[in-house]
């Protein structure tokens, strides 16, 4: 027999332990972001472990190869310094698997020891001849700082100044190219983004993209590395983009991003909006780009609008008032509050797992039903901890990544699974999120949820709703 | 065409070569071995048992990719499934994380009142220098009950060597037990991880034979069974890679002797059975052994003839973690109809490769510690038709439209015992005859075909 449930006791620990992480760790977020570079191969500066966990933890995401190499510590190298180990490491992947771009990302142990990674990474660059025709971009992410969402955004700003640093020379399509950070989305969601752009006569060098490399069709021959991503070439170029958008509602609450730092260094006009999930929030991005373009939405992405307002309409006393927990990534958790809040359902819980500057306030900035209670915001949470809000707030939906499912099954209230990862079903690197198509979408999922349940909870067994 | 790097190249062996052929070498930096490190070694093997606290000592990547990561089920509690970490952030590293530890000890045995606890050291602790040995200690005194450090720096060698640290970890349990009650017709299954319920499978068998089964190590796993397991009179070590470390351990200081087995496969299982029976000289039980395994084998066998059929003269590549289920999987697959054209192992040892190398056809490559890029290339070279592997090769087959059967720890069918073999076969048979490989790439040109 198999006892299915395990009575937590799911208050907060006081000691700042953890247990079931609503987070992951900061060289997962570089991987992500390396794996959306074209010919690019990661590679951790670190024990064998982090490598293979990770791989393993997006394999299970994506179903997609991903390769990770590592410097593969020893005792001798936690001594001694693994500098010699790393050299050799980027030998043997340029051996492997003939990139254009090799990633380095550090991790705790590497960080911890006081390796000097800038210096060790530009002797190795320095030893690499044109013939190789390989470039190095390293980012500093070891685990006891932030998380992955934080190694993603601290990695896109690695690149571009790695391979945006000075103005070289001016391509053609510069001036109708916008540069987009999309943000830790699926590889639909980051499709979906270069059809809204390219549909208003722009074009989109997107950091990451990974739309291919982690969502691609069968192959007839082994691909060392997937294909697709962007091109250091097209990183290069940035610095004559039109203007760059950065999506994700806390990054204005970070020392620095990458679409910033084009500004002052290279005065790219920089737009900042949230993540473009629900009608508000895509009306901004949209906005962003007409004013970027000059141009308006083509009518039949307006028309996408319009049935999701018209389906609204056709829903609105289904969805208000039912109560949703949201838990994930910061800018996600924001961008899903905003949209149920849209819909009229109550949020009554928006949790993530880091201790995101901002969080807070953009939550309550995306609240529509301002004289409705306001939801337990909550930053630094862990899945007991959600339990346990769960637990009180009795929700009538949860909102999260596969990880919640746990929580779902115990409570018996359904979960809609979204972002990352979604290890429990197929389809993760399809689900879309963004644009009034995701929105239409979620929708369409949410609503239908709450329509299940009241029918199957109904004795009469409604057969129209 | 992908090459085999230099520093790998005496690690890939063509069988019938005059090859030389290394293995039990630390992973080449840069060559993507599909192991883990020394930390994940030591929590996969006592990950399973259910009723300690198990408390990863760092920063929260190493402990959040392995929760609920196996599929090793508990007939009881179920605090294992959960993933407990001290989240070390910046000042912890700065100043230290002994105290975080220490009040994170405390206050999880006072909420989950744990039977044990076994703290993992991560690579920042040995790097900075944390005394846990010295913080275990003083919160099993007061909180009286066992708290083991467990030595798993992911640095500290590979993954094997985790394995020994955690054999080392659940020794400080054995011996501390009543071992009065145990009888002398009685064993200790090691190294089974009741991945799917195989370990209350094989325990059931050795029920039905009339041996008692004293601790399974460390499947289903009782921190009261370890304390105990030394009163058992054999150990059976089938994950040899992992737990023969502990069975040597028992052996040196209890005089129990091992036998290395397996459960996978028709003849393994009956061999593994048998080999117990005559262990025992007790005719009684040598009479059900032989009762129970020709019952069991003409249950299974009809159904596992008519899939032989369809599946003769497929090809199948395997990779796993341990080589002594690499032999078992050759000789089921070959049970099948199907050749191994392709063996490897993260961590098999000298002997290990010795015996893989006898059971294989000439031609079949031998890999160790082998990576993704290998397994593709040879994939692609045999023209294989089932991949068997864990989630990290399952990719590459699909990528390429080739079948796959996961024979690793997320696996959710059992697949030991002769019921385990009857799934095993209905795996291979429903990934090899499923009609979606026609579509593959390499397999049809579909423009080409509809254009004509």
């Amino acid at each position: 027999m198999i006892a299915m449930t395990e009575d937590l006791d799911t208050n907060r620990y006081k000691s700042g332990a953890t247990c079931n992480a609503c987070k992951l760790c900061t060289p997962l977020g570089a991987c992500m972001v390396y794996a959306g570079i074209k010919n690019c191969v990661p590679i951790l500066h670190g024990s064998q472990g982090c490598s293979t966990y990770i791989r393993r933890y997006m394999i299970s995401h994506f179903r997609e190869p991903v390769d990770i190499a590592s410097s593969s510590f020893t005792e001798e190298d936690t001594v001694y310094g693994g500098a010699k180990n790393l050299a050799l490491g980027i030998k043997n992947l340029i051996a492997q698997y003939h990139p254009e771009v090799i990633g380095v990302a550090t991790t705790c142990l590497s960080e911890t020891i006081g390796e000097d990674i800038p210096g060790i990474v530009g002797e190795i660059k320095r030893g690499l001849t044109s013939k190789e025709g390989v470039e190095l971009v390293q980012v500093s992410t070891p685990s006891y700082t932030g998380t992955h969402t934080d190694g993603f955004h601290a990695t896109c700003l690695a690149l571009v100044q790695e391979f945006a640093k000075e103005k070289s020379h001016q391509p053609e399509n510069a001036s109708r190219t916008v540069a987009l950070f999309p943000g830790m989305l699926s590889p639909a969601d980051f499709r979906h983004y270069r059809e809204l752009i390219e549909s208003l006569g722009l074009e989109c060098t997107m950091l990451p993209d990974y739309s291919d490399t982690l969502d691609g069709g069968a192959w007839a021959d082994y691909h060392r590395i997937p294909e697709g991503g962007t091109s250091k070439e097209a990183i290069a170029a940035i610095p004559y983009a039109l203007a760059s958008i950065e999506c994700g509602a806390t990054l204005p609450h970070y020392k620095q991003t990458a679409g910033r730092w084009l500004k002052q260094r290279h005065s790219v006009a920089h737009h900042a909006t949230g993540l473009p999930i629900g009608i508000r929030e895509t009306d901004s991005f949209i906005a962003a780009l007409e004013h970027i373009s000059g141009k308006s939405l083509p009518a039949y992405l307006d028309a996408e609008r319009g049935r999701l307002t018209d389906s609204l309409f056709d829903a609105h006393k289904y969805l208000f008032g039912k109560r949703v927990a949201i838990y994930g990534d910061p800018d996600m958790v924001i961008g899903l509050t905003s949209m149920v809040s849209e819909f009229g359902m109550t949020p009554v819980l928006c949790a993530t797992g880091g201790k995101t500057p901002g969080f807070k306030e953009e939550v309550e900035r995306v609240l529509m039903l301002k004289d409705e209670p306001a939801p337990e915001i909550v930053a630094g949470a862990d899945h007991v901890n959600i339990h346990h809000h769960c637990e009180a707030l009795q929700p009538d939906i949860i909102i999260g990544s596969s990880k919640g499912y746990k929580i779902s099954r115990a409570l018996n209230i359904p979960l809609i699974r979204v972002g990352f990862p979604v290890h429990d079903r197929m389809g993760g690197q399809r689900l879309l999120h963004i644009g009034y198509r995701g929105a239409q979408r979620l929708f369409d999922q949410i609503v239908n949820t709450v329509l299940d349940q009241k029918q199957a909870a109904n004795e009469v067994g409604y057969t129209y709703l | 065409m992908i090459e085999i790097l230099e520093g790998r190249k005496d690690q890939v062996y063509t069988k019938g070569s005059s090859q030389k052929f290394v293995c039990d070498r630390k992973s080449l930096t840069g060559s993507v071995s599909q192991r883990a490190c020394a930390f994940c070694g030591s929590r996969v093997v006592l990950y399973p048992i259910a009723d300690a606290l198990h408390l990863v000592h760092g920063p929260i990547g190493c402990a959040v990719y392995n929760w609920d990561i196996r599929g090793a089920l508990s007939s009881g509690p179920q605090l294992h499934r959960n993933s407990f970490s001290t989240d070390m952030k910046e000042l912890d590293v700065v100043y230290g994380g002994e105290k975080k530890l220490e009040a994170s000890l405390i206050e999880l045995i006072d909420k989950y009142d744990p039977r044990a606890a076994f703290v993992y050291s991560t690579c920042i602790v040995g790097v900075i220098g944390d005394d846990v040995e010295r913080v275990c200690k003083k919160v099993a005194q007061e909180k009286s009950i066992p708290v083991i450090p467990v030595q798993s720096e992911g640095f500290r060698g590979t993954k094997k060597s985790g394995y020994q640290a955690a054999c080392e970890a659940a020794y400080r349990l054995v011996g501390t037990g009543d071992t009065t009650e145990i009888s002398e017709h009685s064993i200790n299954i090691l190294g089974d991880f009741n991945i799917a319920g195989e370990t209350w499978m094989v325990r059931d068998y050795f029920k039905q034979m009339g041996v008692e089964v004293v601790a399974t190590i460390t499947g289903d796993g009782r921190v009261d069974e370890l304390r105990k397991c030394h009163g058992a009179s054999l150990n059976l070590v089938q994950c040899s890679g992992s737990m023969t470390h502990l069975a040597k351990l028992l052996e040196r200081d209890h005089s129990i002797p091992l036998k290395r087995v397996s459960f996978f496969g028709i003849e393994d299982t009956a061999e593994a059975l048998y080999e117990t029976a005559r262990h025992f000289g007790d005719d009684q039980i040598m009479q059900r052994t032989q009762e129970l395994v020709s019952s069991e084998i003409a249950r299974i066998m009809p159904e596992i003839r008519r899939m032989r059929k369809r599946l003769e003269g497929c090809k199948a590549a395997l990779y796993v973690g341990g080589a002594f289920k690499a032999f078992s999987l050759v000789r089921a697959l070959s049970n099948l109809g199907i050749k191994t054209v392709l063996a490897g192992t993260q961590t098999g040892s000298e002997e290990d490769y010795e015996q893989l190398r006898e059971i294989c056809d000439p031609g079949t490559i031998i890999v160790d510690d082998s990576n993704p890029l290998e397994l593709a290339k040879y994939v692609l070279e045999k023209d294989v038709d089932i991949f068997i592997g864990g989630v990290k090769e399952r990719p590459i087959a699909y990528k390429l439209g080739i079948g796959f059967c996961d024979h690793n720890h997320e696996r959710k069918t059992p697949l030991a015992g002769f019921e385990g073999m009857l799934n095993f076969a209905r795996e291979v048979y429903a990934t090899a005859v499923s009609p979606v490989w026609q579509f593959a790439p390499r397999r049809s040109a579909w423009r080409e075909e509809s254009a004509s």
